[in-house]
């Protein structure tokens, strides 16, 4: 008797699945006039780099229900399949693989860092399926003979450092002490800091590293000090450059101003660091600081729109990586739009992108140049009353 | 090796050489040839694992560590210096053999889980320096520009290739460690596990037994490394950490310590469930990790392959295997 009430039981709730997966199915039928077109998106979403992979993830569902809103690309509607990686290589790789073979994408954005963009750049290039990475490592898209099909939307670290001395030479600062983080983002600072300094004719006169984990910065500033720079300048990220902050007003440093890279552009960290965090100036994306650009800036209207868009959905202000997401869906979305859902064409199209306005910058791609920034898509930023102001 | 495991490999082997063209067809899981390939790199960790764990009755967390010195061994001696990707494979075995006997050594003398101890501290320092050195290894960003494997003057790239290539590796080590506990080799080591001192006091070099299986299995982890570098051609600290480590032994434990089957079995398992099933979880993967763990401790001591009996059979093929 038992078995067969367990029985009658299976086969309800057997007949309730197969009636909701027909109901799904069907529902979806109607939806879907034309055949939707696909984006494939693998970010870092949890793990070490969630502030990274969360914002983009966010950004690109966000734009994903816009253009299906507004009728999909010409007609089609817009399918997102996106893919946690875990900030894990091996993850990444598998993802992309993944996308490519399973979900047949014919373009795919992300990862959300360079360790993992790294770990995918030969497979996209092996299957010929075009990839927009949001990290910033030149690596990624160099040389671009063998990085045909690969692109990325973040700026290098040489357009930071690049405008970062663009604007020293305007204040005539030409001696500098460096002091930079011992991880992948301070290393490759350092890395630029050094390698443009003579373009610029300016002479590093201290160099100073210190771990991730350090709590006090002190040596480091005294010893920079103690060379007489014109200015400090500071590489990392996390809580050791609100660290550099405090200990430079400890040490009553004032004379001698502190540059932070684009890392410090959060405004968090100006919470965190206070009153001490007044006048520290750095480079930043303009994303970053929409309300502060003249109105004739042709990246006004559209970094408005997404800060306004993205607050409204989320309750939470933009971010640079959000925005590295905003401006890869949208290349990918122009490129589905003018040649449709074949990769190699996409590529093409992709490649010869010209004046494309987005989040991070004015892209002008070329065969020669698979990220199409420059340090002009940047803007010194100052700290003023706790707050971001353009730096004069 | 007996005959009975020699009828589960030829098995696994029939299993193995058709799986492809059972998934392939079929767009939703014809990726699960490239989840095989990881699991296959993977399981080669293991087995040597399982011998340390399972027969010499020792735990490292160092074999990402060893999966990661092969790695870059194999990537700094093929980019930087332009080796023959096959010998810098060797080169890569002879590295962690020798580090492994510098580690080992002092460890392994000392009773008890010094090991693992010792292997901890060894695994967190070996990340350090492939972040740190960037010179050499790229650091946190990783390294580019790996060759591809070359055989008989062509380039490996397709999965299949790969799928086939590490799989065939796969088996001739299984054949190897089967041949290795069957002989006075494996007899000495199940002596060791089970009880140290009687094994000592008939006469069984307990230290240099254990200490030679930790060299094989750095060793295959090694191996297993280099076939990883040429495979995904970039390289990260973040593939070679801590957490790494705990996965390898969660696979082995998860399939059954003391059986090599049982580790091949928690590899393509755990390897599934991380990359396809388990998704879901997400950061949460680590929970699941332990639950999964503490399920597998509390109520299947001996893994899955001791489900329906499997242990008391290779128990007793393992006394045949011990009588020949």
């Amino acid at each position: 008797m038992k078995s067969a009430k367990n029985l009658i039981g299976l086969t309800v709730l057997g007949l309730l699945i197969t009636a909701a997966v027909l109901f799904w199915s069907k529902g979806e039928g109607i939806a879907a006039e034309k055949e939707p077109y696909k984006i494939g998106a693998v970010f870092s979403i949890t793990g070490g780099a969630s502030l990274l992979g969360e914002p983009e993830k966010k950004t690109a569902e966000m734009i994903r229900d816009e253009i299906n809103k507004q009728g999909g690309i010409d007609g089609h509607p817009l399918e997102l399949i996106i893919y946690d990686d875990e900030t894990d290589p091996t993850k990444c790789n598998l993802a992309v693989k993944k996308l490519i073979k399973k979900d047949e994408v014919p373009v795919i954005i992300g990862p959300s860092t360079s360790g993992t963009s790294l770990a995918v750049v030969g497979v996209a290039e092996e299957a010929q399926v075009p990839l927009v990475s949001c990290a910033a490592s030149y690596k990624i898209v160099t040389p671009v003979e063998t990085h045909k099909w690969i692109f990325k939307v973040a700026g290098s670290d040489s357009h930071v450092v690049g405008k970062m001395f663009d604007y020293m030479k305007s204040k005539k600062v030409s001696k500098i002490g460096i002091m930079t983080v011992s991880d992948g983002f301070g290393a490759s600072g350092r890395e630029e800091l050094v390698r443009l300094a003579p373009e610029y004719g300016i002479t590093i006169v201290a160099d100073e590293r210190y771990g991730p984990q350090d709590t006090d910065l002190s040596a480091q500033l005294t010893k920079i000090r103690s060379a007489q720079p014109d200015a400090v300048v500071n590489w990392s990220t996390g809580p050791t450059q609100v660290l550099a902050v405090k200990n430079w007003r400890d040490l009553g440093m004032d004379k001698i101003p502190l540059y932070q890279s684009h890392g410090f552009g959060n405004l968090k960290n100006l919470e965190l660091a206070g009153k001490a965090a007044e006048g520290v100036i750095l480079p930043l994306a303009r994303v970053n600081v929409g309300n502060l650009l003249p109105d004739d800036q042709p990246q006004k209207k559209v970094i408005m729109e997404y800060t306004k868009s993205y607050d409204e959905r989320y309750k939470e202000p933009v971010s640079s990586f959000g925005g590295h997401a905003w401006d890869s869906m949208h290349i990918a979305i122009a490129a589905l739009k003018a040649v449709g859902p074949d990769p190699a064409k996409i590529r093409d199209h992709i490649e010869n992108t010209k004046d494309f306005v987005g989040q991070h910058g004015i892209f002008k791609m070329s065969p020669q140049d698979h990220n199409g920034l420059s340090k002009d898509d940047l803007e010194m930023v100052v700290v003023k009353d706790g707050k971001w102001a353009l730096a004069k | 090796m007996g005959r009975k495991n020699w009828l589960i490999m030829l098995g696994a082997a029939i299993f193995i050489g058709v799986f492809p063209w059972l998934v392939m067809p079929f767009k939703a899981v014809s990726h699960y040839v490239d989840v095989m390939v990881f699991a296959g790199i993977f399981s080669l960790v293991c087995i040597g694992l399982s011998l340390l764990m399972g027969y010499a009755g020792q735990i490292s967390l160092a074999q990402a560590a060893f999966f990661g010195i092969g790695a870059y061994t194999s990537g700094i001696l093929t980019s930087k210096f332009g080796v023959n990707p096959w010998l810098a494979m060797g080169g890569g075995t002879v590295v962690c053999a020798t580090v492994a006997w510098v580690v080992g050594v002092p460890s392994l003398r000392l009773k008890g889980h010094y090991l693992a101890m010792a292997t901890l501290g060894f695994g967190v320092i070996v990340n350090i320096i492939f972040a740190e050195e960037v010179n050499w290894t790229g650091g946190p960003s990783g390294m580019i520009d790996i060759p591809y494997l070359r055989m008989f003057g062509r380039k490996i790239t397709s999965d299949l290739a790969w799928y086939y290539l590490v799989w065939g590796i796969v088996f001739l080590v299984l054949i190897f460690c089967f041949h290795v506990l069957h002989s006075r080799v494996g007899r000495a080591l199940r002596a060791i596990h089970e009880d140290e001192r009687a094994a000592e006091s008939v006469g069984v070099p307990t230290a240099g037994f254990k200490v030679r299986v930790f060299m094989l299995s750095a060793v295959l982890a090694s191996i297993a490394g280099s076939l990883y570098t040429h495979y995904v051609t970039c390289l990260n600290p973040s593939s070679f950490n801590l957490m790494w480590s705990i996965r390898f032994v969660l696979m082995v434990m998860v399939g059954g310590m003391q059986s090599l089957w049982g580790a091949l079995v928690g590899t393509v398992l755990m390897t599934f469930v991380g990359n396809e099933w388990l998704q879901v979880f997400a950061e949460l993967e680590i929970l699941a990790y332990g639950a999964i763990l503490l399920v597998v401790a509390l109520f299947l001591p001996g893994g899955i392959v001791s489900i329906g009996g499997f242990r008391r059979k290779r128990r007793q093929s393992a006394l045949e295997g011990a009588g020949t």
